[in-house]
């Protein structure tokens, strides 16, 4: 039998091992998915995995890894903080409609009046819109005691009604031929959220993600603000003799995390989607929980942990159409995925023995 | 807009309907929670087990079966969460909401080709004698099996937990899993056994919600009420019998919303689908102030070691 020994400090070369052992593990148990499903195991997660970055038709879909990549990064940042120091927001997929739907609301209003600080203005109310959204659980928590992940996540389906009504009412296009949607913001100079360089993808949105990589590198590296968040986490007790407020660390670590989901929605609203419609959020804000964790917390990790899954929604994608994989087997995949870490992590803290005979 | 036309016992009756797939969920959540684990990801559970059901009840044609199928399918994806939390020791939260993600992509992928398709019917049992009785008899007895089954559980789960040793030694691993272990009890097994109770019941509550109540497949057709079932323990202060009332309140509200969204009420569609969701943030906010109810150990990974 096997037996657990707990490691006196965690392992600093299990800690950059698990995101890679974890990814091959979902590989292969992803390959054994794909065979049942009557797909060449191979074929499939060369589809997924290869064929978006070096194909020959790569030069479509890697200008995609930064669309899908940047959303990701932006929310898996803002939850990272909130992870470290046990505050589990899991509502950002209703920040970030929150967010999208204030952002839009403010760019429609001034239409059609072109003008440079129109666009400045709408991420502006994207980010206070998700904050806004954030801020009720994290209010509650701090005022009720009450549990922040049942209340963020209840949001979001108080967000989804929000953005069907909003579609379907008060942003739907006047001239949309009764159409469910807003006006398409790609169309609208001052608003759109246009490529930066043309052909490569690159959007304000990616900007603000590698922005935020840096800022939170230095914030938990090189702040006081990073240490007590860190200390929080590890040791809630010292944190405290250590003059940590909770109250203001829940309030500080839900509305950034709820600011950064709104920006990624109003990027993604301003930008690739461009238009408000009914089934305009599609699982980011879930899927950036698996990237906190896969990138270990770390904005570094972070960062390359959204890549790999902007690669897996493309080559979802691929998949898909070439293979006729269903997309569902590409979210099973993912959810694999995080399993995978969560299991492999435990090497980190624990050795694992032989056991010679059961003693407790 | 005609307020009037919604039939009160009717109304009555299908809230019970309506109540059984939460209460169901959060009963299993409930014994789980009461072993000191937090089981996040009672959603997935629930999608899975209304998949699994579904297929089973389609492809046998039998309902029963149908719900066999659900409450192992839900009880074997507990499994999962019972060998990271408790043999791995990963985070709990991590873990449940892993689940959840999990059990969401697992169902959509088992249920391709069952949408739209109709699945065998449950026969409802009216109880003699108490059937009859004006008002509580359409009410109460007129229903299916699983709801019966699921107020017997109820209290079963209720007597077993104040009454039995089992009951004694379950709470005690939720409370101090330290002293429990001091005393010789295997705390990881007791709390796999309440995780696969916990699945097992989560999955036939969403068989529930796919066979009878709806009764079709649609992808992600749970809609958060594995999440409500969640708050309701919570809301229940970790109680049975107020997890039958919170049940039913919280099966009223959408039953409520549902009839004033057919009879046209002026208030959008859109609002209202979204009062269960609030009214679930308002009594979490009502009920928080009193956390001493809560197992001691809940969410605490146990390692001999510690």
């Amino acid at each position: 039998m096997l037996r657990l020994e707990k490691r006196p400090q965690p392992s600093q070369l299990w800690t950059y091992l698990t995101p890679l052992v974890a990814v091959i593990a979902t590989m292969i148990a992803g390959g054994a998915l794909f065979a049942f499903l009557g797909e060449d195991p191979l074929v499939a997660i060369r589809t997924i995995f290869w064929d978006p970055l070096f194909s020959e038709f790569a030069f479509y879909y890697r200008p995609q890894l930064l669309v899908k990549g940047a959303p990701l990064v932006l929310i898996a940042i803002g939850l990272s903080l909130g992870f470290r120091a046990g505050i589990w927001n899991i509502g950002a997929e209703g920040q970030y409609i929150v967010g999208a739907l204030c952002g839009a609301g403010v760019g429609l209003a001034f239409y059609p009046i072109e003008g440079w600080y129109i666009f400045p203005l709408m991420v502006l109310a994207g980010a206070v819109g998700g904050m806004v959204w954030a801020m009720i659980p994290a209010v509650l928590k701090v005022r009720f005691g009450t549990n922040e992940i049942l209340v963020s996540l209840m949001l979001v389906y108080v967000a989804e009604q929000l953005l069907a009504s909003m579609s379907l009412g008060l942003l739907k296009n006047p001239q949309g031929f009764g159409f469910p949607g807003s006006r398409n913001l790609q169309q609208y100079a001052s608003a759109h959220n246009a490529e930066l360089i043309a052909g490569t993808g690159m959007h304000w949105g990616v900007v603000a993600a590698f922005i935020a990589v840096i800022f939170s590198y230095i914030l938990l590296n090189r702040h006081m603000l990073g240490f007590h968040i860190r200390l929080t986490g590890q040791a809630p007790r010292a944190a405290r003799f250590a003059g940590v407020v909770p109250a203001r660390l829940i309030l500080i670590c839900l509305g950034a995390s709820g600011a950064l989901a709104g920006l990624a929605g109003l990027f993604e609203v301003a930008g690739p989607s461009g238009q408000v419609s009914i089934n305009f959020n599609t699982g980011y804000g879930f899927t950036a929980i698996i990237v906190a964790f896969l990138g270990r917390l770390h904005p570094v990790g972070i960062l390359l942990a959204g890549g790999l899954m902007a690669l897996t929604y493309i080559g979802g994608e691929i998949a898909q159409s070439n293979l006729g994989l269903p997309s569902a087997a590409i979210q099973l995949f993912q959810g694999m995925l995080l399993f995978f870490l969560l299991a492999v992590d435990v090497l980190t803290n624990y050795r694992i023995r032989l056991k010679q005979r059961e003693v407790a | 807009m005609d307020i009037s036309s919604i039939n009160p016992i009717l109304l009555l009756a299908s809230l019970i309907v309506a109540a059984t797939p939460l209460l169901l969920a959060a009963i299993g959540e409930l014994v789980v929670e009461k072993a000191g684990v937090l089981n996040l990801g009672v959603e997935g559970m629930m999608i899975t087990g209304a998949i699994c059901g579904f297929a089973i009840a389609v492809n046998t044609g039998s309902p029963v079966l149908g719900l066999a199928a659900a409450a192992v399918g839900g009880a074997v994806l507990s499994l999962l969460f019972a060998l990271l939390t408790q043999y791995a020791l990963a985070n709990q939260v991590a873990s449940g909401l892993a689940l959840t993600l999990f059990g969401l992509g697992l169902s959509a992928l088992l249920g391709q080709g069952y949408q739209g398709v109709k699945p065998p019917a449950f026969p409802q049992v009216d109880i003699p004698l108490l059937a009859d009785i004006p008002v509580l008899g359409p009410i109460l007895f007129t229903q299916d099996p699983v709801v019966y089954l699921a107020f017997a559980m109820t209290a079963a789960t209720w007597a077993v937990l104040k009454y039995t040793r089992a009951g004694l030694i379950l709470r005690a691993v939720g409370e101090n899993h330290d002293a429990a272990h001091a005393l010789g009890y295997k705390v990881v097994r007791i709390r796999v056994l309440a995780i696969l109770f916990g699945g097992a019941c989560a999955g036939l509550g969403g068989a529930y919600i796919s066979l009878i109540r709806v009764p079709q497949w649609t992808e992600g057709m749970t809609a958060g009420i594995g999440w409500i079932a969640l708050a309701l323990v919570v809301f229940a202060s970790w109680k049975p019998w107020r997890v039958l009332l919170g049940a039913c309140l919280f099966g009223g509200v959408n039953v409520l919303q549902l009839n004033l969204q057919a009879a046209g009420v002026a208030i959008p569609v859109e609002y209202l689908a979204m009062s269960p969701y609030l009214i679930t943030i308002l009594v979490l906010v009502i009920m928080s102030a009193d956390r001493s109810s809560a197992p001691a150990a809940l969410g605490r990974s146990f390692h001999a070691s510690q």
